[in-house]
């Protein structure tokens, strides 16, 4: 009798849990399962090198704002604090979304192949464009803009990864001025400049991306400490680029690691604006070294470019712009190591074509050096069918294996100013401009604020808020509201402390 | 306790003129009618601070930030480029006096002022300057404002330092039309100068003249103290973003976009990336092509190229470019989207920028833009017109 009951128990349980699978198996995803974006990870603070174990790393612990079909981005953004992720679902946004914020992660949610959408519609100018620290943007498919698909100005500690952009204007993916960053599984096509270009930046890994039937596919430009890895550069007018432009403000390319890439068939035709820099980039080009110092070139395979495999020039000969006396324009210390290359140089175009033509031979090289540099080394010249370089000496290293990422060990933290500081800083930045410690300029004196206010910074900050004009014979003070909270007290307690 | 206080200044200023007086008569100076002239101000401009060897230090609000490779470009949260302080407040205001007075030229009838008047973003409201025998001029003034950060002066960037830029205009034939000698000689010939050089130079020897590095020196220090930071736009970037309108918003990011990529050489947050560009204006009917740093640098790839302007304060100082070409700040913006090179006389081959192109905007664009670029205007630290010069001379804008 118990058996029996025990039994019937039994198979409920038993159905149940076989309604429950064959829900959770059959059904179409539920949404609450979107896995958290994963933050980069910083291993090796105090820790060795030998373990994988994440010392640091910073998620988005804030709330989750979602946005669907038919909603606006930016205005999450707007809302967003710091710390809060922005879950974007599927369907078409038609907006330029800018973050002028720190730490705010946009992650677009795919569901049965439908994307996340930004469409430009060859109207609106840039997709994303942020400023701030700290920003993750992945997942989004990004079609149509005039200008880039994601651009940063200045934001550090950034990751931009899994996104989709087709004909994004002129450049896919821009960070400017970043300092650590990730670009990661992104495929970019169709893009009239550089799908990813990494300008005027530090400590950035290129890695796993595909860039195809642009014009150039991977451009670090006036940046330092890059590496560009596993990536699939084909059908581009240019593969990989590492170069230096003059007349931009930061003047240097060096430390960059080109290593296990596809390079292959970037014959692209040059579609590329007039006066751009990539529009003297003859097709065929694998890839481009151009004036950058200590750019190592390892384990990639180039093939089937037809101008040449690798291009080495200096500024003088490869940049028709005006001249920059304040940068060195030679390629210096360049490195080739292991590289698996044939089948370039089928068809050289240009002064490559006349250069090889003098040497009686039809077919541009692997290997193409011309102009000025020193240093420069290759591990074994003999497989490669190359031209210029005569001066090239055997290289000192045989890999780059101790190096797996170029990105910094710990976060790239914001200046820290302390509080007697930003008082300090907000006294004379600001409030100076109307008075003064003993002596009237258009407010009263200090002295006399201090005598009111006496050990009361908070009556400071609330007449900084709202100012009510006590005197007939002072105008009255606009509010000072735009100041932050901290910078209020900090600036009130800095004038109760003033002496002179 | 404020009364106390009072009193207690009362005493030791009373005391401290005592001290004066009695040094005075016995002979240590020899100064007369001290009183009724300008004392120097002890004070530093707002946006320094006196530190404790009297020098005035900047401090402002964008020193909280970074800056990528400490070149002072980059985003909103960027610090400034290095900064050219450390001027006592008494030289520096020694420097205001000399910049507003007309002795400095060579007819007495022009000061720096002239053309780098403060009711106008301390530029002149002209497309080029007018100078001596009322000549016109081949280039706008410029205006000063922020000339602290900069790194090199002039339209095409011939100098490196303020004291460098400023022996051009004063010993021009066609500006200023003073000579060094004559410079000294005035000033020399000024008692109250003569005592306001050792006021503000108190290593200098008291019998000894004025010399022509401490001129320099001190309008430099007056020009290094035009700082224009507290703009609506600054209230923005440092994070109150109610501080711009909405149209004012959509234009900043016309701005900042890379269609108009106007960000990308006048780069917050001083606007400029201090760096050559040729960008093909075109030139007022009749005048030829302006070379531009081509001359100085003697480099035919630099033909047509001028130091990138700084931003802020643009609203004030209409005409724009070079040479004054465009009236408005519509007009001016409406050049970029007119077509790379469309202004270039057909003779000229000028290597222009890469960042000229054809970002065919929009006319509510434009229109933002110069909403926005309106964002950038702060005169709050504007320095005071003296109300009379050491020379007797009235001030002359």
């Amino acid at each position: 009798m118990k058996s029996t009951f025990f039994k019937i128990i039994v198979a409920i349980l038993l159905l149940a849990i076989g309604v429950y699978l064959g829900k959770s198996f059959f059904s179409s995803p539920e949404v609450n399962t979107v896995p958290m974006p994963s933050t980069i990870k910083y291993r090796n603070i105090g820790i060795s090198n030998d373990t994988t174990q994440v010392a640091q790393s910073i998620g988005f612990n804030g709330k989750i704002i979602e946005v669907k079909k038919g909603a606006s981005i930016q205005k999450a953004v707007e809302e967003a604090n710091p710390g809060d992720l922005i879950r974007v679902y599927p369907g078409t946004y038609s907006e330029n979304v800018f973050i002028d914020k720190d730490n705010i992660g946009l992650q677009g949610v795919v569901i049965d192949g439908e994307w996340p959408t930004l469409d430009g519609k060859k109207e609106i100018n840039d997709a994303f464009l942020y400023s701030g620290n700290g920003i993750l943007i992945e997942n989004f498919k990004i079609i149509n803009y005039k200008g880039n698909g994601i651009m940063g100005q200045a934001g550090n500690n950034f990751i931009i990864r899994n996104n989709w952009i087709i004909d994004a204007g002129v450049y896919g993916i821009f960070p400017q001025y970043g300092k650590n960053g990730l670009i990661e599984h992104n495929v970019l096509s169709i893009i009239a400049d550089a799908a990813i270009y990494v300008g005027m930046c530090d400590n950035v890994d290129v890695r796993h991306n595909e860039v195809f039937d642009n014009v150039a596919g991977i451009e670090i430009e006036n940046s330092r400490h890059c590496l560009v890895e596993n990536n699939y550069a084909h059908d581009n007018t240019g593969g990989l680029l590492a170069f230096i432009t003059p007349g931009l403000p930061i003047k240097t390319t060096f430390d960059v690691i080109l290593r296990n890439n596809f390079v292959v068939n970037n014959n692209h035709e040059n579609f590329g604006a007039p006066g751009s820099t990539v529009s003297g980039i003859p097709a065929g080009t694998g890839i481009l070294i151009m004036a950058a110092d200590d750019v190592i070139v390892e384990n990639n395979i180039v093939t089937g470019n037809n101008n040449t495999g690798i291009t080495i020039v200096d500024l003088a000969t490869g940049d028709p712009k005006a001249n920059d006396l304040n940068t060195e324009g030679n390629p210096d210390r360049v490195v080739i190591l292991d590289n698996i290359m044939f089948d370039n140089g089928n068809d050289p175009t240009g002064e490559i074509k006349a250069i090889m033509l003098s040497k009686m031979d039809t077919k541009g090289p692997d290997i193409f050096a011309y102009g000025g540099g020193t240093g420069s080394t290759i591990r074994d010249k003999n497989k490669y069918r190359t031209f210029g370089l005569d001066g090239y000496g055997k290289a000192q290293i045989t890999d780059t294996r101790d190096i797996p990422t170029m990105m910094t060990p710990s976060p790239v933290q914001p200046r820290s100013v302390s509080k007697e500081e930003l008082g300090e800083l907000t006294y004379y930045g600001v409030c100076a401009g109307c008075h003064a410690f003993g002596t009237r300029l258009i407010g009263p004196p200090m002295e006399i604020i201090q005598a009111i206010h006496h050990d009361n910074p908070q009556g400071i900050v609330d007449y900084i808020n709202n100012p009510k004009n006590l005197r007939e014979d002072y105008p009255e003070m606009p509010p000072q509201d735009y100041l932050s909270n901290d910078a209020k007290m900090a600036v009130a307690i800095y004038i109760l402390g003033l002496k002179e | 306790m404020g009364k106390k206080s009072i009193i207690l200044k009362s005493s030791i200023s009373g005391l401290l003129l005592a001290i004066i007086i009695l040094l005075l008569f016995t002979g240590v100076a020899p100064i007369e009618n001290y009183e009724n002239n300008p004392k120097l101000n002890s004070n530093c401009p707002p946006g320094f601070k006196k530190n404790a060897d009297n020098h005035c230090v900047a401090l402002n609000l964008y020193m909280q930030y970074d800056s990528p490779n400490d070149k002072g470009v980059g985003g909103l949260q960027t610090g400034l480029p290095e900064i050219r302080d450390g001027f006592s407040p008494q030289v520096i205001d020694l420097g205001r006096y000399l910049f507003f007075d007309p002795v400095l030229s060579g007819n007495g009838t022009m000061s720096c002022a002239t053309c780098h008047d403060p009711t106008k973003g301390f530029s002149d409201g002209l497309a080029t300057s007018i100078g001596n025998h009322n000549q016109k001029l081949k280039r706008a003034a410029p205006s000063l404002w922020n000339v602290a950060y900069l790194k090199k002066f002039y339209w095409d960037g011939r100098a490196t330092s303020l004291e460098e830029q400023m022996q051009g205009p004063l010993f021009s034939k066609d500006e200023m039309n003073n000579t060094p000698e004559n410079l000294l000689k005035t000033l020399n010939n000024i008692t109250a100068y003569k005592q306001l050089f050792v006021e503000a130079f108190p290593e200098k020897n008291k019998k000894s003249s004025i010399e022509l590095n401490q001129v320099y020196t001190a309008i430099a220090a007056f020009e290094s103290s035009l700082i224009s930071l507290n703009s609506k736009y600054d209230r923005y970037a440092h994070g109150y973003h109610e501080a711009l309108n909405q149209q004012e918003i959509e234009g900043m990011n016309v701005f900042r976009s890379f269609v108009a990529r106007c960000a990308e050489c006048h780069t917050p947050p001083l606007f400029t990336n201090q760096q050559f560009a040729v960008i093909g204006t075109p030139e007022p009917d009749g005048l030829p092509l302006d070379p531009g740093a081509e001359m100085p640098f003697k480099d035919k790839t630099l033909r047509g190229a001028f130091k990138v302007p700084s931003l802020r304060n643009i609203e004030k100082t209409a005409p724009y470019m070079h040479s004054g070409n465009f009236k408005t700040l519509r007009e001016t913006v409406q050049f970029y989207t007119d077509g790379r090179g469309h202004a270039i006389p057909e003779n000229e081959n000028l290597i222009i920028h890469w960042h000229i192109w054809n970002p065919d905007l929009s006319d509510a664009e434009l229109d933002r833009l110069v909403d926005f670029l309106k964002t950038l205007t702060d005169e709050t630290f504007t320095p005071k017109i003296p109300e009379k010069l050491p020379s007797g001379q009235k001030p002359t804008l």
